[in-house]
């Protein structure tokens, strides 16, 4: 172990700039699977006949698949059938898949958890079904979603790592060239790269517990 | 469309199998190996001496909130460096039963603590052990919420046992990709590994919600 000759100015940048790939990745995964998930989750709360059936057995067989297979399939065998993308958008469709399909469970569950005496009080008040939904139910079950949404967050942060597996250069990547350069490297490299981890992780954590206590 | 050959899955049945077998043989040495830390760590997040407690927490939190990957590398690229070199194999399944254990503890504990106290001290009033206490009155309750929560543990180290690909673990995902470097099939090779994953997962998930409600109905009798 070398970890003054690990944590040189060169080598620690070499990390670091992997880290913010990293985080970038992240940050639009969230974002879009948010915005998936809550799109997925409410068409399965809605019930509509064909649509709501659909989006369940997409969403089971894509929670039931390995991520690194997801990943994979979007590198390796979308290009087969004329879709080409980058390392990183790769990794960005393939999370936003897998913790879309992830985070529309939390959705439908939050909104299932919302009392239905509330829908029929404020249909008899005169709101519309889509007034219900968007002003009544949404809100609430939200708030509600939004410590295990937060969990789920952190996975995927953890999660970008295998996006190693098509050459994305993220942190985990970098770690993995640095330890290759000089395997004295490699255990203070890896040390480094789970504290970066844990500081956005925890605090992360730290919010979600937050919220939960907030809620009781 | 030509990308599509059926008949790849019987051409390359064994090579499916060994990846196949060996997905499953880690998925289930890594649960009972975690099942046994995790119970350890448990204990330990509970037992009323502070520095196991601290121990058992920093180990909960410090493992949660890294990448699987970082563990696994630990065991695969990080100990040769120390002069114990680990294959692929065994260092992802080391790696897989040392991340798992972490979230296997805290279902544990969870479970534990979800019994309310007034029935151990009903316990040790009406002049039972603490050992009994546990084994008679508190585990039986717990189990209804540690028993789900391992079972999607399992379904969690079958997809996770995929990671055994980065480290040439013999999985199969390292198989497949054996598989696809000898057809140039991709979408064949990959969608077959996909339908061998949900034939394990999906069977699974079913096991795990039939769990959660029949423990639930109970709970609401």
């Amino acid at each position: 172990m070398d970890f003054i000759g690990a944590y040189s100015i060169p080598n620690l940048t070499f990390i670091l700039k992997g880290f913010l790939i990293t985080l970038e990745v992240a940050f639009i995964s969230i974002i879009l699977s948010f915005l998936l998930g809550t799109l997925l989750g409410t068409l399965r709360y809605t019930r509509i006949p064909v649509v709501a059936r659909l989006t369940a057995i997409v969403v089971d067989i894509i929670r039931n698949l390995p991520l690194l297979l997801i990943i994979f399939f979007m590198k390796i065998v979308l290009p087969q059938i004329g879709i080409s993308m980058s390392p990183f958008w790769s990794t960005v469709v393939g999370l936003t898949l897998f913790e879309g399909a992830m985070i529309s469970e939390i959705v439908r569950s939050g909104l299932n958890s919302i009392d239905k005496g509330q829908i029929e009080a404020s249909r008899s008040s005169g709101l519309s079904y889509m007034q219900t939904f968007w002003n009544i139910i949404l809100p609430q079950g939200l708030r509600r979603m939004s410590p295990p949404m937060v969990s789920q967050f952190i996975s995927l942060l953890k999660d970008t790592s295998l996006a190693i597996i098509i050459s994305l250069p993220e942190i985990m990547h970098n770690v993995q060239i640095l330890g290759g350069q000089n395997f004295n490297y490699i255990i203070p490299a890896l040390i480094l790269a789970a504290a970066l981890y844990f500081i956005v992780n925890y605090t992360l954590s730290i919010i979600a517990r937050r919220l939960e206590s907030k809620m009781h | 469309m030509g990308n599509f050959d059926v008949t790849l899955v019987f051409d390359h049945w064994d090579r499916y199998m060994d990846g196949f077998i060996n997905t499953i043989q880690v998925s289930i040495i890594a649960l009972i190996g975690s099942f046994i830390l995790g119970a350890i760590i448990a204990i330990f997040r509970i037992a009323p001496f502070k520095p196991l407690n601290w121990f058992g927490t920093a180990y909960v939190e410090v493992i949660r909130n890294i990448p699987l990957l970082i563990v696994v590398f630990f065991f695969y690229l990080g100990l040769p460096s120390l002069g114990i070199a680990l294959d692929g194999f065994v260092s992802g399944t080391l790696g897989l039963t040392v991340y798992t254990a972490a979230f296997i503890a805290e279902a544990i504990r969870a479970g534990i603590q979800a019994v309310p106290t007034g029935q151990s001290e009903a316990a040790r009033a009406t002049g039972l052990s603490y050992l009994q206490t546990m084994i008679h009155i508190i585990l039986p309750q717990a189990i209804k919420i540690v028993l789900p929560a391992i079972g999607n543990q399992f379904i969690n180290l079958v997809k996770n046992s995929s990671i055994l690909a980065v480290v040439a673990g013999m999985d199969l995902m390292y198989y497949a990709d054996l598989i696809n470097s000898d057809t140039f099939l991709p979408l064949t090779v990959y969608t077959f590994v996909a339908l061998f994953y949900l034939v394990l997962t999906v069977p699974l998930s079913y096991a795990v919600l039939y769990m959660e409600r029949r423990f639930n109905i109970a709970d609401n009798k």
